[in-house]
Order: structure tokens, then sequence, then C-alpha cells
């Protein structure tokens, strides 16, 4: 029991202290970045200051409304077209449902890499280059996949005796699934919801190299934070963004503890 | 819980048994309402994946566009055969007049086997090392306890910061001045001495994807009936048999499963070491990952960029089938017979 203990402590210092050593940073006086004090000292706001800051060609503000925007987008088209296939594939029987299962599952483990350069091109040939189309529409090459997949999951564990019932009294199809499967499945879709939009959040690999300053997401402002100082990595203001971004997903994550990780397990989605 | 769904079938109600619902006529009726809801996301992915994979397998067959030395023109490249598949693979360069001859060094060409053999190495070693730890600590998890919904919030954490921040935030752990260096009371370069630089990575990557291997691991432990255990200790087992003969033979499908997608994930990796150091390290490259290569030809050569980013997605691929193959982590039989099985 006691070691047991000791264990759990021992991994929940492992998964916190880095993300509290970017917290204490983060309010942390810039002339006193290495600083080894383990609890906050010389606290200040200046380095959320310089982090929103843009005279020096940095756009985290800019970039967090961009994130928004694509992840918001992208979630929905991923939702829109999403929900009809994943009702179909843990509801309806019929021909070919485990190849396309499976070539669902395959693309939602596709390498972005293999994208990256024929839309490189594309985008370059009709203009599109650092538009936001360039950059939602890969995202939901991955986004789609993770949706069906996870979405199917969750389905099939649906009571759909109700359904059945539904429609005995009456009700047609869709009626049956709007009146009544849907409020039922509403929180596992917005499981999904939150899953597909964090995964267009932490996307880097495309972004970093089809989005412009204008366009840019986090990810991309933040790997490319630029100090006063060339060589000088401006580290405490780098923490400042990283909290910034960090946190609120942090705390939508442990809100949703238990979907999310009934939704991770059940999709097997990307880390 | 659906978490039941990656995992064995063996534990799951037997493929086909809940009868019930199926009714003649039903499958047809069936089939074409599923083509109405499932043919938008297919043309979709079509649209966003079929596309771009077949133009990058026609552009890796075309000759790079450029100027010609000798008679300073634009040439407009041309059918290339495999002569870009052998840029990468055996570092042949074709001059603008045809002449084939080993890239010179500084080459990316050169690099192909050293970026190859760096992504196998980081996949190897970050799969092993998240496997062991994710399997302690999802064991740990299984345990009843008091504080256990700490652990299993604080498990999230790595998971939910990005890859690019994580990478940022590594790279202030990792500076020379930095927190671990006065800790360890070492000085040692984190980016940009050779192996050094290649453990940074791996230290980071671990940190971070853990946590989703071992929630993935837990998801199979907890289908377990505790009887199993309970038989065990009555039959003698000690702790050490028990692991061995009952927990890992039960959770091997779960188990197997999360290495596939671990090891699939490894070998695309990007984002941490493109941020963290850059593809750099020790002579120059020390880092450079297969993804970071292409990225890097991109704006050299789009036809050799689509040859190496080709063969890049056939090495994941075979590596994929490989374990479907041979080390049972048959994640679409898995999940089709649980289809029928769920489908009354």
């Amino acid at each position: 029991m006691v070691r047991t203990v000791i264990s759990a402590l021992v991994i929940v210092l492992w998964c916190i202290a880095p993300f509290y050593w970017m917290i204490v940073t983060a309010f942390r006086d810039v002339g006193f970045t290495y600083d080894t004090t383990p609890w906050p000292t010389h606290v200040t706001l200046a380095n959320f200051e310089t982090a929103f800051s843009t005279a020096l060609g940095n756009h985290l503000g800019q970039a967090m409304l961009n994130s928004l925007f694509i992840g918001a987008t992208v979630t929905v088209v991923a939702l829109l077209f999403g929900i009809s296939a994943a009702y179909a594939l843990a509801r309806l029987e019929f021909k070919g449902k485990g190849i396309i299962s499976g070539a669902i599952l395959a693309a939602s483990m596709f390498p972005g890499v293999a994208l990256i350069t024929p839309l490189f091109q594309l985008f370059t040939n009709i203009g599109w280059m650092g538009t936001y189309q360039a950059l939602i529409i890969p995202s939901i090459s991955f986004a789609l996949p993770l949706t069906v997949y996870t979405l199917t999951s969750f389905l099939r564990e649906m009571p759909w005796d109700l359904e059945e019932a539904a429609r005995i009294d009456g009700c047609t199809r869709v009626q049956a699934f709007r009146r009544v499967i849907m409020p039922l499945a509403a929180p596992a879709v917005f499981t999904t919801a939150i899953l597909a939009f964090i995964s267009s959040w932490n996307e880097y690999l495309i972004s970093s190299q089809l989005s412009s300053d204008a366009t840019q997401p986090v990810t991309v402002a933040i790997a490319g934070f630029a100090g006063s100082q060339p060589h000088v990595e401006p580290y405490t203001a780098i923490m400042a963004a990283g909290t910034i971004v960090t946190v609120p997903l942090v705390i939508l994550v442990l809100i949703f503890q238990r979907r999310i990780v009934a939704g991770l397990t059940a999709g097997g989605v990307k880390g | 819980m659906s978490a039941v769904t990656e995992v064995p079938s063996k534990l799951s109600p037997p493929p086909g048994r809940a009868g019930g619902r199926k009714r003649g006529g039903l499958n047809e009726a069936h089939g074409r309402w599923a083509s109405y809801l499932i043919t938008p996301s297919l043309v979709i992915l079509g649209v966003v994946i079929g596309y771009p994979v077949v133009s990058a397998i026609i552009m890796s067959f075309q000759k790079d566009a450029g100027l010609d030395k000798a008679t300073g023109l634009f040439v407009a490249g041309g059918f290339a055969g495999f002569s870009n598949y052998a840029h990468w693979l055996l570092q042949q360069c074709v001059s603008t007049t045809g002449v084939t001859s080993a890239c010179p060094p500084g080459n990316l060409g050169a690099q192909f086997w050293n970026a190859f053999g760096t992504t196998f190495f980081f996949t190897a070693v970050t799969v092993v090392l998240e496997t062991v730890i994710g399997m302690w600590m999802a064991l740990i998890m299984n345990r009843a306890f008091r504080g256990r919904g700490l652990v299993r919030a604080a498990i999230l954490v790595p998971w939910a910061i990005p890859t690019a921040v994580t990478a940022k935030l590594w790279y202030f752990i990792f500076a020379f001045n930095g927190i671990l260096n006065s800790v360890l009371g070492a000085k040692i370069l984190w980016t940009s001495d050779e192996w050094a630089a290649k453990f940074a990575i791996i230290i980071a990557d671990t940190w971070k994807t853990t946590p989703f291997m071992a929630l993935l691991i837990l998801a199979g432990l907890q289908l377990i009936p505790e009887e199993v255990y309970e038989a065990g200790v009555m039959d003698g087992a000690s702790t050490v048999q028990r692991f061995f003969q009952l927990t890992l033979p039960l959770v091997r499908p779960a188990l197997m499963v999360a290495i596939l997608f671990r090891v699939l994930d490894a070998l695309r990796m990007f984002d941490l070491p493109q941020i963290l150091t850059g593809g750099g390290g020790g002579t120059g490259n020390a880092t450079t990952t297969l993804s970071i290569l292409v990225v890097d030809q991109i704006r050299q050569g789009f036809n050799s960029a689509s040859a190496l980013s080709t063969i890049t997605f056939l090495v994941i691929f075979i590596v994929a089938f490989l374990f479907v193959r041979f080390l049972g982590a048959n994640v679409v039989q898995t999940q089709a017979n649980q289809q029928k099985g769920v489908l009354k």
C-alpha cells in the first residue's frame, strides 16, 4: 500500500513537474530566468506582456484567434460529416463495412508528411499559400477519420432499443435519430468535438509550412517566438506564451477527464 | 465504457451471438442508407488524403524543374523513372545534363540512411521506454488507493500540452544554464552534443506520450476480471508469476494495439526534434528524422521531396503491415468482430 502511494507520487511528480516549471518561469522576472528556486520568486506579469507584444514580430494574440478559428471550423466540418458516417458504421449492417472501418482507421493513422509536398505545390500553384483554407483542409484529413472512429465506438454503446421503440410509435428513421438518439448521443458528440479540436489545435507540421505571419496557429507562433536579441532565447516570455496556450486546455481536459479518457481509449487517438 | 472497443474479442461477447434484429430484406435498406451516410465522408477523405497521395506518387516519377547549368535555361523536368528514388536510396544525383553520379556531401540525398536510422532508433527506444513505463503506470492506476483520481488527472497533463509547447518547455529545461544541468550539476550540451541531443528528444517524447500509452494499457487491464487474480492467488502464484502468466497474456491484445499506434506515431516524428534541436546535434544532423528531411527537401524540389515522402509512407505502411501480420496487433479485425458482435 505504502509502495503504491509512493509510486503514485512519483508518477504525479514526473507528469506535473515540467508543467509546473513552465508556469513558475512564466511568472519570473527575466533577469532571473535561470533561478532554480522551486517555488515562485521575483514574480512579475511582464512576461505575459512580452508574449503578447507584437513589437518583435511575434503574433501570439492573432495566432490564438487563428487557432480558435481553424480548430472550430475543422471540428464543425468533421462533426457534420462524421456523425452520419459513424451512425452508419455503428448502427447499420451492410456490405464492405469492415473495409470502410479499416480504411477510416488507416486514414486516422496517416502520416501528415505524406501530404505536405503535394499540398505545398498545389497551394503554391493556386495561390492559397498562407490562407486559412490551406490550413483547414489538411487538418480535416486527420480530424474527420478521428471523429468517425471515436464516435463509432461511442455510438455502438448507445441504447438503440429506444430508437426501435420510437419507430414503432411512428417516427421515421430520421425523426427517431433526431428526437431520441441525438439528445442521448450529445455527450459523446461533445467529447469527440473536444478531441477533434485538440488534434487541430496541436497540429504543427503542416501549419509550419503552409501558414503565413497572419494566419499562423499558436503552435507555429510559439515554436518561432523571437526575442529582442538574436541568439538569446526569450525563455520567460516563451514560457508565458506556453502557459497561456496550455492552461485553458489543461483545465478543459481535467473538467471532462472521464469522457476524454473514454474517448481516447475508444478511438486510439494519436498522442 | 466504450474503452472496450480496442480490446480482446475474447473478453467481449462472441460475434454474432446477439440475435434479434436481423431480418430478411433489412440489409438492402441498410446498405442504401449506409451509402448515403458514409459517401460524403469518403469523398472528403478522397479529396484531402487520396488526391495528395496519388499526386505525390505521380510527382515522384518526374524530374525536378530547375536551371540547366550548361545552358542557363529553365528546364521543365519530364519523366524521371526511378531516379528520384535512387537519389534517396542509393544517394545518386542526376545532373541537368543527365549524368548520374554519387551525391556530393552536404546534399540532402546523402542524409537519407542517416535519417532512416535515426527515425528507427528513436522509434525503438521511445516505444520500449513508453511501453515499460506505461505498463508500470497502468498497473499502479489499476490498484485501489486514495488519491487515484489525482494520478489519473495528472497523467492527462503531458498529453494535453501541444507537442510544440512541450518542445519549447523541454528546450528551456535542457538549456545550458537550465534546471536539468543545475539539478544534475552537469554541463551537458543537451541540444547540440550528438548523443545528448538524441536523448533529449527521447526524454521529452517519453514524458509527453507515456501517459497516452498508460491510458490505453489501463483500459485493457480494467477488462481483466478480478476472479482471474483471485484464482491465481489461490493457486499460489507469486506477484511476478501473476504478472507474466495472467496479466500480460490477457492484456496483450490491447497492448499490441497501443504499441502499434505509438510505433506509427514515432515513425513520423517531426514536431519535437524540429523545434527542440532543429534536427541538429553532433556534426549537424544527429536528430534529423525522415519527416524533417522531407520538409527540408520541399523547397529544394517537389519531385525529390515527393519520392522521399512516398518512401516514408511506404516504410510506415510496411511496419504497420508486419505488426498486424506477425505480432497480432489486429486492429481492423478486432474492430470488425466487435461490430458484428454489437450489431444486433
